[in-house]
Parts: C-alpha cells; sequence; structure tokens
C-alpha cells in the first residue's frame, strides 16, 4: 500500500505538509518532503488562461469547449430531469502517490495524459471513492476514499471571460484522515476507509466537516492562510531563536500576504465509543450536536466533548444469538433538532423523539410497507434490507434505498410509501446469482435534488438514475469515460429485459457488475451532482440554454 | 461477477428443471459456506452475516415444516452438482409455487461455476433425505470442505485452528461468530492445546469430524 501524507498539522513553526492551493499542486503531497517547491504537471492541450490556480488534477481528453448543439429540454430546479439535457463537466481523477512521484518533470504532455487514461494501470483500492459530500453552499464537494483520505474540491470562481468554466470543480485540500488501526483485543484491523463525510454549516471563515471510519468520527477543520507574521523580536527570518544579546529593538510583527496555503487540522477526535462498525453520522440542526450509529447502537455527541457521548439506541439483544435486524442508516431532521430516524436491515424505518425519553428504543412512528405475497422468495427480507435513508430538505418526506427501489414516505402515514421507484427490477429474476456474488449486498445511497422534486439513486454498469417525482419520468445515465465527452449530452440509456434488444440497449447479461455507483450527491441550490464511480469522480450539470 | 458476453449451453434447455428442493439445498449450503467464510475475514460484516444467517434460518424452518417430502430423484442426478444453479427463477419465485419447470435458456446463472458448495448435512431431525443423497452430498461435501481448507491453510496456518478454536462452547456465541473470532490463539496456548486434546483434529485428519463441527455451528446459528 502506497505511503499515505502525514496528517496535515500546520502550525506556525517547522515544515508544514499541506497542499497548497496557490500553485494546485496534486491532491496528495509527497510524503518525506515538507512544502516542496511547486510541481507543476504538464499542462493538458488546450491553453487555459491561468485562474485562481492550475488544476493538476488530470483532465482526461478534455477537448476545447464545444457550445452544446440541439435544443433539449430546458431543465430548471422546478421541471426536474429532462431526458437528454445532463451535460459532462469534469472528471476528476486522483492518481496515486506512487505514480506522481515517479514522473519525471519534462515527460512529454501526450505521454502523460495517456498514461492516466489508463485508470487500471494507476489507480489502487485505496483510490475507490467510498462518500461524497457536497458542503451546504455546495461551494465545495468532499470526497473519502478507501485509503482514509478526504479530498476537498471548491467551485471555480465565475469569471465574465470563461463563463462556460462555471461549475468546475478544482482540487482545494486534500488530507488523511484516517490510519489503518489495529484492535489487539480482537485480533482485527481496523479499516481506514471512510464511510460517510458529513459538512457542518458554515459559521466563519474556516470550514468543518466530520469524517469517520468503522470506529472514530473525527471533527476536521479546513482553513486558508494567506498572511503570515513578519517580524518577531524573538525569532530571525527562518524562526530561528535569535540571541538574545543581540536583541536591541522591540517591534511588532506585522502580517503579510504570502501564497495561499489550505491547511486541515483534527479539531476533535471522537473515539472509543463504538464496538459495532459505524454506518453513519448525522449533524444535529442545533449545530451543537451529532450522532454516530453502527449497527446495533446510536449515540448522540456534543462537538466540545470527547470523551462522553449519550447512547440513544440500543438493539442489541441480551443473547446474540437472538440478534435478526441490524441498524443500517440514521439521519437527524434538518429542522426539528429532537427527531430522527433509523432503518433497518428488514426494511423498517423507526422514528424517534428524543424528548420522549433518554434511550429511545422505543419509537414514535414506524414506517413499513406490509409484504406483497406474490413477490415472496428467500430473498425477500435482503433486497428490502434499506441501505440509505434521507430527510427530504423540506423534512416532510423520508426517501429510503432498498436493493430493487427508491420509497418516499409521508411522515405522517406509516403503513406505506408514498411513491415507490423501480430502479432496476430486472434484477429480480437474478438474485440467485447476484446473492452468489455478494451483490445482493451492496449498500446504494440516495439523494433527493434541492427542491426535493427529483431523486437520484445509482446502480450498476456505472448507470445512474433520476426519477422526477412530479412528471413520474425517470431517465438512466452511465458515468463512463467511454460515453462521454466533455459537455457532450448525456445519452440516456436503456437495459434490454427480453426480447428484442434495439441498437442502443444493453442486455441485462452484459452488465458489469463490478461497476457500481454507490455515492451520488446534489448540490444543495442547483443541478450539479457529483457521481463516483470506482476511483473516479464525475460532474455533471444541467445544460441551460 | 457476470462475464459479458456470455455463450449459451444449448445442451441442457431441454431438461427438466431440478426440484425446488434441490434448488433449495444448494441455497442452504451456498448460505453456509458464506457464513462460514465471513467468519474467517478480517472484518466480519455483521449485516451481512444477519442477512445470511435469516436466510439461513428461513430455509431451515421451511425444511422442517416440509418434513415428510419425499422428491424424485431427477433423472439428472448426476449433473445435479453441476446444475444447482441452472434456473435461478424457480428459487426467486414464492415458495409456495413449488417447482415449475421452465428454466431460462440463456440464464446467465447456469453459466457461473459455483464456488465448492458444501453440502451441509447438519439438517434438522425432521429432514428426511432420499437414499442417494446423503451419500453422495457427503461426497461432495469432503471435496468441497476440504478444497476451502486448503486455501485457508496456505494463507494462514494459524486460520483453521482459529476457526474450531471457538467452536469450543464456552468461547462460542453468535456474538463472536458474527462480529470476529476471539483471539484464541493470541490469548492462551492453553487454551488451543486444551482444545486440540479434547475436541476435533485439524480438518484435514478426518471429515467426520468436520460434519461433527459444520453441525454445531448450524445448531447455533439455528437454535434448533
Amino acid at each position: 500500500m502506497h505511503q499515505p501524507p502525514p496528517a496535515s498539522s500546520c502550525s506556525s513553526s517547522g515544515s508544514c505538509e499541506c497542499a497548497r492551493v496557490g500553485v494546485r499542486l496534486s491532491a496528495l503531497a509527497p510524503a518525506a518532503a515538507p512544502c516542496p517547491a511547486p510541481r507543476r504537471l504538464p499542462r493538458p492541450r488546450q491553453l487555459e488562461p491561468p485562474s485562481r490556480g492550475t488544476s493538476t488534477l488530470i483532465r482526461a481528453g478534455l477537448g476545447p469547449w464545444c457550445s452544446p448543439t440541439g435544443s433539449p429540454a430546458p431543465l430548471s430546479c422546478e421541471t426536474g430531469c429532462g431526458e437528454g439535457s445532463w451535460i459532462l463537466v469534469c472528471r476528476l481523477l486522483v492518481p496515486t502517490q506512487v505514480s506522481l512521484l515517479s514522473m519525471e518533470e519534462d515527460i512529454d504532455t501526450r505521454k502523460i495524459n495517456n498514461s492516466f487514461l489508463r485508470d487500471h494501470s494507476y489507480a489502487t483500492e485505496a483510490d475507490i471513492i467510498s462518500t461524497v459530500e457536497f458542503n451546504h453552499t455546495g461551494e465545495l464537494l468532499a470526497t473519502g476514499d478507501k485509503g482514509g483520505r478526504v479530498v476537498i474540491f471548491q467551485r471555480e470562481q465565475e469569471s465574465k471571460n470563461q463563463v462556460h468554466r462555471r461549475g468546475e470543480y478544482n482540487v482545494y485540500s486534500t488530507f488523511q484522515s484516517h490510519e489503518p488501526e489495529f484492535d489487539y483485543l480482537k485480533s482485527l484491523e481496523i479499516e481506514e476507509k471512510i464511510n460517510k463525510i458529513r459538512w457542518l454549516p458554515q459559521q466563519n471563515a474556516a470550514y468543518f466537516l466530520l469524517s469517520t471510519n468503522d470506529k472514530t468520527v473525527k471533527l476536521w477543520k479546513v482553513s486558508e492562510r494567506d498572511k503570515r507574521p513578519e517580524g518577531y523580536n524573538l525569532k530571525d527570518e527562518e524562526g530561528r531563536l535569535r540571541d538574545p544579546a543581540t536583541i536591541t529593538t522591540l517591534r511588532v510583527p506585522v502580517l503579510r500576504p504570502m501564497d495561499l496555503m489550505v491547511e486541515a487540522t483534527p479539531r476533535r477526535v471522537f473515539a472509543n465509543a463504538h464496538t459495532y462498525h459505524i454506518n453513519s453520522i448525522s449533524v444535529n440542526s442545533d449545530y451543537e450536536t451529532y450522532m454516530s450509529a453502527d449497527d446495533l447502537r446510536i449515540n448522540l455527541w456534543n462537538f466540545e466533548i470527547t470523551n462522553q457521548s449519550f447512547n440513544i439506541v440500543d438493539i442489541k439483544p441480551a443473547n446474540m444469538e437472538e440478534l435478526t435486524e441490524v441498524i443500517t442508516a440514521a439521519e437527524f431532521h434538518p429542522h426539528h433538532c429532537n427527531t430522527f430516524v433509523y432503518s433497518s436491515s428488514k426494511g423498517t424505518i423507526r422514528l424517534c423523539d428524543m424528548r420522549a425519553s433518554a434511550l429511545c428504543d422505543r419509537h414514535t412512528k414506524f414506517f413499513e410497507e406490509p409484504e406483497d405475497p406474490s413477490n415472496r422468495s428467500f430473498f425477500s427480507e435482503i433486497i428490502s434490507s434499506i441501505s440509505d435513508v434521507k430527510f427530504s430538505h423540506s423534512g416532510r418526506y423520508i426517501m429510503t434505498r432498498d436493493y430493487l427501489t427508491v420509497k418516499v414516505w409521508d411522515l405522517n402515514m406509516e403503513n406505506r410509501p408514498i411513491e415507490t421507484y423501480q430502479v432496476h427490477d430486472y434484477l429480480r429474476s437474478k438474485l440467485c446469482s447476484l446473492y452468489e456474488n455478494d451483490c445482493i449486498f451492496d449498500k446504494f445511497e440516495c439523494v433527493w435534488n434541492g427542491s426535493d422534486s427529483v431523486i437520484m439513486t445509482g446502480s450498476y454498469n456505472n448507470f445512474f438514475r433520476m426519477f422526477d417525482r412530479n412528471t413520474k419520468r425517470d431517465v438512466t445515465l452511465e458515468a463512463s469515460r467511454e460515453n462521454s465527452k466533455p459537455r457532450a449530452i448525456l445519452k440516456p440509456r436503456k437495459v434490454c429485459v427480453g426480447g428484442k434488444r434495439r441498437k442502443d440497449e444493453i442486455s441485462v447479461d452484459s452488465l458489469d457488475f463490478s461497476k457500481k455507483i454507490l455515492h451520488t450527491a446534489w448540490h444543495p441550490s442547483e443541478n450539479i451532482i457529483a457521481v463516483a464511480a470506482t476511483n473516479n469522480l464525475y460532474i455533471f450539470q444541467d445544460k441551460v440554454n | 461477477m457476470f462475464a459479458r458476453g456470455l455463450k449459451r449451453k444449448c445442451a441442457e434447455d431441454e431438461e427438466a428443471a431440478p426440484a425446488y428442493s434441490l434448488q433449495r439445498q444448494s441455497l442452504l449450503d451456498m448460505s453456509l459456506v458464506k457464513l462460514q467464510l465471513c467468519h474467517m475475514l478480517v472484518e466480519p460484516n455483521l449485516c451481512r452475516s444477519v442477512l445470511i444467517a435469516n436466510t439461513v434460518r428461513q430455509i431451515q424452518e421451511e425444511m422442517t415444516q416440509d418434513g415428510s417430502w419425499c422428491v424424485p430423484v431427477p433423472q439428472t442426478a448426476g449433473r445435479a452438482s453441476r446444475d444447482r444453479l441452472v434456473s435461478t427463477e424457480i428459487l426467486c419465485r414464492s415458495a409456495r409455487e413449488g417447482a415449475r419447470p421452465a428454466p431460462d435458456p440463456g440464464d446467465p446463472a447456469s453459466e457461473l461455476q459455483v464456488v465448492p458448495a458444501a453440502q451441509a448435512p447438519g439438517v434438522p431431525p425432521g429432514g428426511v433425505w432420499d437414499g442417494d443423497g446423503p451419500r453422495e452430498n457427503r461426497g461432495s461435501f469432503h471435496k468441497s470442505l476440504d478444497q476451502i481448507f486448503e486455501t485457508l491453510e496456505s494463507q494462514s496456518p494459524g486460520a483453521v485452528e482459529e476457526l474450531f478454536s471457538d467452536v469450543d462452547g464456552s468461547y462460542y456465541d453468535l456474538d463472536a461468530v458474527l462480529t470476529g473470532m476471539v483471539g484464541g490463539a493470541k490469548s492462551g496456548q492453553d487454551g488451543l492445546e486444551a482444545f486440540a486434546s479434547t475436541a476435533a483434529p485439524p480438518p484435514s485428519a478426518g471429515c467426520k469430524s468436520d460434519l461433527g463441527e459444520l453441525d454445531h455451528v448450524v445448531e447455533i446459528l439455528v437454535e434448533t
């Protein structure tokens, strides 16, 4: 496994290992060298006027921007997803550190671009993206990967010269959030994979986010520094202490501008509170507390207190042999700080009110759809297991994802969902094979758009699906390098279930089950989406005019 | 994993579909193997384990209810071990519908080479087996379990002992199974030695003990 860069914690003295935004260093700072001289990767073929910093992320073979042709249906937040109106903004690929370090400065541009285009030769398992999340304004996009790294992208600022460049995201900061650990008691390794990232709303100039692996939650502060104090009395310019005998005058240090630097520091570490694997974290609307949920318990934390947490849900049976149900996801209500929901592996959702009692083992509401007897099989329970639960932005609905469907529930109606959308029902007859190769246990996530009118979720073969709740239209799109040219309109895909296969359709048997889209994110107010496909991050936006 | 562009098998389309019970049995075998394997994993996934255990329980319950069914052995019994997953449709249909011979000709499942499907002899007392069944099953069981342990042993010599170290009743509970092995090997040589003297020798030595251990595992899982 490649050596991860040390955790970035810049102090005023000594060397620091943070990515410098000013020169947009590659996403991974070399492990050993402190703040190296800017390493500029050869530019892609087209000339980019210098923006805030040249992004050295590899843009896979992007040609000059072309104005869209044709006139597909205009897409606005209100009308939802029209067919054929999504375009690829950029595809971001974070190369592994190994390949970056071995690169020479004078290698031909074309060779670099081509070699990085072959993802498989450079991508390691540590690069697989395991979570994607926009912050509350949509300005920042965070991804976590299996190697314990967090990479934050920032949106390109709007400028008159390059209106079409808006909507692109460039690397803003990268840091190693979690390291692999070893649990000596159980002789088990604790994975460093980032399971979830959640942003805190911005309250000052710095950004805060929570990131978690299986056992430990960390609060990270991401801040910019563009000034440096100079003119210390006791230290010289390099930071060395001066001989007190030589100090004869007194002066006030002044702040002078410096190259912009983004530093990430761990501000809190919330550890040792979970016996089982953490699957969800959720920031409360009071911005003072948050919860972390593992397979059997949910804990409530205060951001300021790391050595204590309150257990608010505990479904562990006294006799573990009686265990038949686990918690799969949990989330706080977006407005009511006393309310949260959690989903289970049996396809149920429980809504709890923390005012009712300290331990919320008895739910306030219980959402479960009665089983359809005609569809019953040995796999019924497995496919009913809920992999993700999300409140709508309005707080009126919850959306749940199980293996084959996405369901929307009204908080006021517990006995059945108000809407059910089939994601890939053609897999229903393949469940046995999917059980055998373990795909049936894949945990797909689901997201709402900003206005709660469209929902999106992933599928196999790098497909992802969008459902418009108002028009009842749905679309299947593909996030793949082969089929996406920049700024070209994404073509809707279709899976052929049986009988004659049309020209552009794909038959179920040709689907690649190793290419699954588990993690997606939707910008909070605009139609920009981020789709994680293995180690690639695709950003799409709807084509406007 | 589905490979792209699988060729169709033409020979066996016309054969009668294997009985529903055979399908169910193979699902049970597969589930038990999965549980065993995830027991050995570094990081057992509790949700997955619980779901598989529930499936096993469900099958066992149904088999108990069907206790007195007698399945006519299909002519293709010889090839049954390969074709157990020929038609996923049957298995995925309602449990009460029973076997309906209608395999998908192009069903890719039939092409899949199943991970050695270990037969579990640990069927609850209610199950009645065909005369041929158990013997044939045990034959393939020996082979497949050996295969599993071979791969295990090549990777980590201690793993096999560890697998059975917590079959010892005192440590053994679902907690340990589902959340990770009790570090028997590390915590005490005594534990292992005591175990070795009283309990089963390493599986390569004797197959009968394997069946015993598996019985024990299933028993715990299924709470019979």
